[in-house]
């Protein structure tokens, strides 16, 4: 089974981190959606999620998702970007004592996973620690 | 003629050292130490590749070139380990830092000197009036066969430049390039390893080309040896690039700033275009560069480069090439094995 | 709307059914629950189930399951509210004798979970978390929930014993629960201790992988005396809330915000709070889980879950026991049968047939059922008719 259309649909977001301002009430969204879950409007502004923030949230999955399990074991953790934008991700390049709450790190580009040995390959956001 | 305008350079956090691969074989490290002079090299993690590494590099490249990217008309990746057998990686760097949909893309592979034509190209592209800003990387994830070698060199690397019409932090004086069909080292297609032709792989291949592409273009820009503040050529290990250099009659001096390979490794088509951003880092306004790439197959690339005043407004707007080679991690062989898939896994 | 009370449950025990397929384990409880309540015929039923689909490569399961329950062709239909399955269907089972379209109606839950390996039952169930923004980057359940835990011990300083007490406190019910899955006792060091599935939970946070049905009859309050011999329980209120799925797009990590609306909800019209429950059944899927159930119930404060999960408040003969099944725990979690069988837990606790467990004087009990990180929430609250 293909995914094709399903992962490339999501190339904005994944590559570049598109999102969107909410025109009313100023909320950021990631991803982009049609109604303001904060006032209900339906006018956006397009905006792109910059690349810094601090990790609100942290463990290190040592059992995995089919798909995963060659990576295992790895971290993942919830950040919190510059402007509020929350997001999920693996943190990679980490040494597992050093994850701490607050931790800044920043987003590089990375492989997330792969479709079996024929199949595409996944690229995405991961985050790393910040210098 | 066309110019830098921006630069960067990617490496792997992961560092495995001689001795690690060496005692997995029964191998003599000090030999290998003393006779390649190698230390260490990069090792992706299993989330990089190709693609990952020139979306980094090229993040620095376009940090320092400070340029909208929906204004660059060409991308290109040199590689010999592009991640699909078909399918371009310039397609997803290109989406990544959003140049697209108004830009060529190609893959570009030549053994060790695809990053070095995809520079080359963009540059005639530029002066040519095609394109206002063409991108051209050099990457690879390269891989050595166990015990083999090229084990102990076979590293991960890449290096990015947004090449203009502007002459930007480096201009470029001159371009050169001199090939011969000579079998020294290839890669079937399907085939995991690469294989190379041992000593054959030296003075016929490596040391003919470089030497003559160097002495072609020196010749050409009516210029000698000392006439450069640097010179940076293709480092298959830490020995080949000082023993050309010295056969060109360029110092210990013009050489070690470029010179990456000790403690990097081979990163193949990455690995004379991080030896340029290696040398841009320290360069001063009107230092002439001579960069000589090697691929084999095989051919040399040559450039000119002359640095311009720009380049201390830039160089410290993103990593320079050796802070990030300083920041490592040491893996053991067994991690190693398991990151570069040399474990035969369960369906 | 009419007042509706449940008439008869059906439970078998639950594990590794290496030898059932789904369709038999669902078969074998509803008819324990039909042969209970005593009546000859079912109008309509509803079957919780979160994922067949992925688990056994089975859909359509309401049809399925009529037919093989012999039950066709009444309506039935598979309900779906991932790990809140079960309650949502309990709820619909309930709505639809309360609004009079039908009366005696099946409320029905089923998970066969081991037809897939580890890996593939890891997937199956992380599809409960947001595929696309959670799941693409290779999270799990038991991630989300630790990532929670961690949150919570940032905030609160709950510790890693008052998690693992969590599980002591229900293997040490579930040890007297016939019908579950681990009905065996543990103790702090031997959670602490064991396999580490995402820091900072091992595998005895952790529920675990089940086969497993449970079923239930529900009948109009008014019509029990024509229909069973059985004493009913009255439902008192049933209560549904949702809330992102995302687990990032919450305001605060370590607060279940769908929980504590259906527990509003619930207790409102119900006309009860929650010093008026006896017991509860809780979703404690992982043991931070019940610390943020308990909380958001309102029988703890905000942030006081771990110090009260390891005070012996919980336990049975505390304040307010907290699982006296062996919960998710140490009785399974085959997903979708688990609101089920919270409810079949209450019912049975409800008559006084809690057996070694059961909590004395018991007279309104609370079911608590949740569905990924509380992205939905089903709670239903049951009295002695």
């Amino acid at each position: 089974m293909s995914t094709s259309a399903k992962y490339w649909r999501g190339i904005p977001q994944r590559y570049r981190l598109e999102a969107e301002r909410c025109a009313s009430c100023g909320m950021e969204f990631f991803p982009p959606r049609l109604v303001c879950s904060g006032c209900g409007a339906r006018k956006f502004m397009p905006i792109t999620l910059g690349d810094h923030g601090k990790l609100l949230t942290y463990t290190v999955i040592r059992v995995g998702p089919s798909e995963f399990c060659e990576q295992t074991p790895y971290a993942m953790g919830i950040v919190e970007l510059e402007g509020g934008v929350r997001m999920t991700a693996q943190i990679a390049d980490v040494d597992f004592d050093d994850l701490e709450v607050g931790m800044p790190v920043r987003i590089e580009f990375r492989k997330i996973r792969e479709e079996g040995q024929a199949g595409i390959l996944c690229y995405g956001y991961k985050f790393v620690p910040a210098d | 003629m066309a110019g830098i305008i921006g630069y960067g350079a990617y490496v792997p956090r992961n560092r495995i050292k001689v001795e690690e691969i060496a005692k997995v074989w029964g191998a003599d490290a000090p030999s290998y130490k003393r006779g390649l002079m190698l230390q260490e090299k990069s090792v992706p993690s299993p989330d990089q590749d190709v693609i990952t590494m020139s979306v980094e590099a090229t993040k620095h490249a376009l940090a320092r070139a400070q340029i909208d990217p929906a204004r660059i008309g060409a991308v290109y990746v040199g590689s010999e380990s592009h991640p699909y057998a078909v399918k371009p990686s310039g397609t997803v760097l290109a989406e990544a830092i959003g140049a697209t949909p108004e830009v060529h893309c190609a893959d570009f592979e030549f053994a060790c000197k695809a990053g070095s034509e995809a520079m080359f190209v963009c540059m005639g592209l530029a002066d040519a009036g095609s394109i206002e800003y063409g991108l051209a990387v050099g990457a690879d994830t390269s891989q050595g066969a166990p015990s083999d070698a090229l084990e102990y060199s076979a590293a991960a690397g890449a290096a990015s430049f947004i090449i203009g019409r502007d002459p930007g932090v480096a201009k470029v004086i001159d371009t050169y390039a001199f090939m011969t069909d000579t079998p020294d080292f290839w890669r079937r297609s399907y085939m995991h390893y690469p294989r190379h032709a041992g000593r054959f792989t030296g003075e016929p291949a490596y040391f003919k080309h470089i030497t003559s592409c160097a002495n072609g273009i020196m010749e050409k820009v009516n210029m000698k040896p000392k006439d450069f503040a640097y010179v940076v050529f293709h480092q298959p290990n830490g020995k080949f690039p000082q023993r050309v250099g010295k056969m060109l009659g360029f110092t210990k001096e013009q050489i070690e700033p470029g010179w990456l390979s000790p403690t990097l490794g081979n990163t193949y088509s990455g690995s004379s275009p991080m030896g340029l951003t290696a040398t841009l880092d320290v360069a001063k306004p009107g230092d002439m560069i001579l960069m000589v790439s090697y691929g084999s197959g095989a051919g040399s690339d040559g450039f000119v480069f002359e640095v311009t005043g720009k380049i201390d407004e830039v160089r410290n707007v993103a990593p320079r090439t050796r802070e990030l080679l300083d920041k490592k991690k040491y893996i053991e062989y067994g991690t190693y094995a398991k990151y570069r898939r040399k474990i035969r896994m369960g369906e | 709307m009419r007042d509706v009370a449940v008439i008869g449950v059906g439970m078998q025990k639950w594990g590794e059914l290496w030898k059932k397929s789904l369709r038999d384990i669902f078969t074998e409880s509803a008819l324990l629950a039909i042969d209970e309540a005593g009546v000859d015929r079912i109008d309509s039923m509803y079957v919780g189930c979160m994922s067949s689909g992925l688990f056994v490569g089975q859909e359509h399961l309401g049809s399925l399951l009529a037919d093989y329950l012999g039950v066709a062709p009444i309506p039935a239909l598979r309900v779906e509210s991932a790990c809140a399955s079960g309650g949502a269907a309990f709820r619909q089972a309930y709505f639809d004798v309360a609004s009079g379209a039908n009366d005696i109606v099946l409320a029905g839950g089923v998970e066969k979970m081991t037809d897939v390996d580890g890996g593939g039952a890891t997937f199956a169930l992380s599809t409960a978390a947001d595929a696309e923004y959670e799941v693409y980057s290779g999270v799990t359940f038991p991630g989300l929930y630790a990532m929670v835990a961690v949150a919570h011990m940032h905030a609160y300083g709950t510790t890693r014993e008052q998690l693992a007490e969590v599980s002591v406190k229900n293997h040490k019910n579930g040890a007297l629960n016939p019908l579950a899955q681990y009905p065996f006792e543990v103790t702090v060091d031997q959670v602490l201790s064991s396999v580490m599935i995402a820091d900072p939970l091992t595998i005895l946070d952790c529920s675990p992988i089940t086969d497993g049905a449970a079923a239930a009859i529900l009948c109009p309050l008014d019509m029990v005396d024509d229909l069973t011999d059985n004493e009913p329980v009255k439902i008192l209120s049933s209560a549904h809330a949702t809330d992102s799925i995302a687990l990032h797009s919450r305001k605060d990590l370590t607060w279940l915000s769908a929980v504590a609306k259906a527990g509003q909800i619930a207790y409102k019209s119900a006309g009860l709070t929650p010093s008026d429950i006896d017991f509860v059944e809780v979703h404690d899927c992982f043991t931070i889980a019940e610390i943020c159930a308990i909380e958001a119930l309102g029988f703890f404060e905000k942030g006081k879950g771990g110090t009260g999960a390891a005070s012996g408040e919980t336990a049975m003969g505390g304040r307010i026991p907290v699982n006296p099944s062996g919960g998710l725990k140490s009785k399974g979690h085959p997903v979708g049968a688990t609101g089920i069988a919270q409810i079949v837990e209450t019912v049975k606790q409800l008559r006084g047939d809690g057996g070694e467990r059961q909590v004395e004087g018991a007279r309104v009990g609370m079911a608590q059922n949740m569905g990924g990180t509380g992205g939905s929430c089903v709670t239903h609250i049951l009295g002695k008719a």
